[in-house]
């Protein structure tokens, strides 16, 4: 599989599951059931022709939720990556140009939080400032600022040594500009494999955020959630209250982690390489 | 060996930051963000205020943020973690006796995550842009994408809960569990030091499903760089001498590529270990299993503030540990290294 194959693919997946979430949720009765407002189908009953993803304890149709069911991670994961790329780059532009004791401490605390499992992190930190989307967007944006503070440093320190910026440097050039014009697009490729991974991450940490109990209030649909719930009648046989949503984790999450693989094959060929 | 030991000892101390660093972010959320922890103790029922401030006194809430971290940080150095607000018990105890069952799903979880990875890792690189390769790295993307816990709860249904072959949650058997004894925790290394087949058996059977949810966490990113790992190495030039040499494949790949494939994947073992205990919360939530990522959880639904607090340093000490074990480790498959 070449890169630019890769990254078609996992752009057509993310684009899929946004159409279909904005359609789901402009359109909640797409399905012909609404999803929490319907409930007059049999209690849980396996897939057939009229519930395709078969219906929950409820009464509510399973597919009529499953699709607009990642509205919240879709939500979460894009702020929290823009969060933590902006406060996250201009941290290590920062760290990287200042040197001396600050680039230290930064450095450290940044260093600490990423050794530190991401996962515990942003539970720990949900559970401090409460359920509900602002609180899920605060604290995966918190988990992932050192990436891009990582990134952003490296690629500063390296730029600085080269000859091309002390030219500039010499005929008057101030940090921001070097930054902007200088250590940003170079910064840009790196970036952009990185938020794709992190995006794919993310949909996993919020899923796993609601399962366990801390994303958005029922009875919006949420695939984390709906998991958990289903997972109370896993042991008389209900399977497809857990299977579906969870399929859609993966694909959703799959398919950003395309884009990121497509981006890395193309920004960094060597990895293609074969050998002889 | 004076340099491992002296390395080893300035390592040690520079976890001391990193676990400040971690406290100091877990304490301030705490304390800055909106909500009173007192109040969310007492189940966030409608209790008077005089009652509130009983207790906002009793568990030393009322005092300045400096002075509470203050008095936090020097009893941590004491090894007083505090005590567990639901049960009254010091946090550290509670930590320890949860301790082996999360060492021992860790360890089983490496285990199938090395046979995963380590082995599709080796043969995508020796069949490099082949079909097998091909396959072999959808599946260590695809891996990457599944949840764990819904991976933990398909694996109930197919095999505890349609199949039979293997319980759905715990340990240990019920029954079992009352005449078994423990004696370092590790109920696998326990069975075989009483010699207790039945008892190995039940155990075993009990460890697979969650230890290969668990492995599943890290078999992408071993399975991966072994592959990038084996491809570099495969190209250097001892591996063409020893093919000149007109040794088999086999050899060349097993004794000459491998080994020296291994050091990338040590080297990043330390944050493999960190992806491995988030992926301990939701694998021992989902099986009922009694460690402390299970622990940390149910602090946290009690909003029982010591115990986070205490985990979240607990699973830092741990980790900085790893880390230190995996650098001293490094220099034992490279003997290039040299503290």
């Amino acid at each position: 599989m070449r890169g630019q194959t890769i990254l078609k693919v996992g752009i057509a997946i993310v684009a899929a599951f946004l159409i279909m979430t904005v359609l789901a949720t402009q359109m909640p009765t797409l399905t012909g059931y609404h999803p929490w407002l319907y409930r007059g189908a049999p209690r849980l009953q396996g897939p057939t022709t009229q519930h395709w993803m078969g219906t929950d304890q409820l009464q509510r149709d399973v597919f009529s939720r499953t699709i607009g069911g990642g509205k919240a991670s879709l939500i979460v994961a894009f702020s929290a990556v823009a969060i933590s790329m902006t406060v996250g780059s201009i941290l290590g532009w920062i760290s990287g140009f200042a040197g001396g004791w600050l680039d230290r401490v930064l450095s450290l605390a940044m260093d600490a939080i990423y050794s530190f499992p991401s996962m515990i992190l942003a539970i720990v930190l949900v559970a401090m400032i409460g359920s509900g989307l602002a609180p899920m967007i605060w604290a995966v944006a918190f988990v992932y600022i050192p990436t891009y503070f990582r990134v952003t440093r490296a690629e500063v320190l390296q730029v600085r040594e080269t000859t091309y910026v002390e030219a500039i440097r010499a005929i008057g050039a101030s940090n921001t500009r070097i930054v902007l014009r200088h250590v940003a697009p170079n910064t840009v490729n790196a970036i952009m494999a990185v938020s794709s991974f992190n995006l794919a991450d993310a949909i996993l940490t919020v899923a796993a955020l609601s399962f366990l109990g801390f994303g958005l209030p029922p009875p919006a649909p949420d695939w984390g959630f709906d998991i958990q719930n289903g997972q109370k009648y896993l042991q008389s046989g209900a399977w497809w209250l857990v299977t579906f949503p969870g399929l859609m984790i993966i694909a959703l999450s799959l398919g950003f982690g395309l884009i990121g693989e497509g981006i890395s094959d193309l920004v960094n060929p060597k990895r293609k390489r074969r050998h002889a | 060996m004076g340099g491992i030991a002296k390395y080893a000892a300035q390592r040690l101390l520079l976890t001391i930051p990193m676990v400040l660093v971690l406290l100091t972010v877990v304490f301030l959320f705490l304390r800055v963000m909106p909500g009173d922890p007192v109040s969310a103790m007492l189940g966030g029922k409608n209790v008077s205020a005089q009652v509130l401030a009983q207790y906002r006194e009793k568990w030393g809430f009322d005092r300045p943020i400096h002075v509470q971290y203050a008095e936090y940080m020097s009893s941590l150095f004491r090894g007083d973690f505090g005590r567990s607000l639901r049960t009254g018990r010091p946090v550290l105890e509670e930590l320890f006796i949860r301790f082996p069952a999360t060492i021992e799903l860790a360890l089983f979880g490496i285990f199938f995550s090395v046979v995963f990875g380590f082995t599709t890792g080796v043969v995508a690189a020796t069949r490099a842009d082949r079909l097998a390769d091909h396959s072999i790295r959808v599946f260590h993307i695809a891996s990457f994408a599944v949840p764990l816990f819904w991976l933990g709860l398909m694996l109930q249904v197919i095999f505890a809960v349609k199949l039979g072959w293997l319980p759905v949650a715990s340990r240990i058997g019920g029954r079992m569990a009352f005449t078994f004894q423990q004696i370092t925790g590790l109920y696998v290394l326990d069975a075989i030091l009483r010699w207790d087949g039945k008892a190995l058996a039940d155990v075993a059977r009990h460890l697979v499903l969650p230890a290969f949810t668990l492995g599943i966490a890290l078999t992408g990113l071993q399975g991966r760089i072994t592959r990038a790992s084996m491809l570099e190495v495969l190209d250097a030039d001892y591996v063409t001498t020893a093919r000149a040499k007109g040794l088999k494949e086999r050899t060349v790949v097993l004794v000459h590529a491998l080994r020296n494939a291994l050091i990338p994947i040590v080297t990043v073992f330390g944050l493999q270990f960190a992806v491995l205990m988030g992926g301990a919360v939701l694998t021992e939530t989902v099986f009922s299993w009694p460690g402390i990522a299970s622990y940390l959880v149910r602090s946290i639904e009690a909003r029982d503030y010591y115990s986070i607090q205490g985990s979240v340093v607990f699973v830092a000490l741990f980790i900085s540990v790893i880390n230190l074990i995996v650098d001293v480790f490094y220099s034992v498959i490279d003997p290039r290294v040299r503290y």
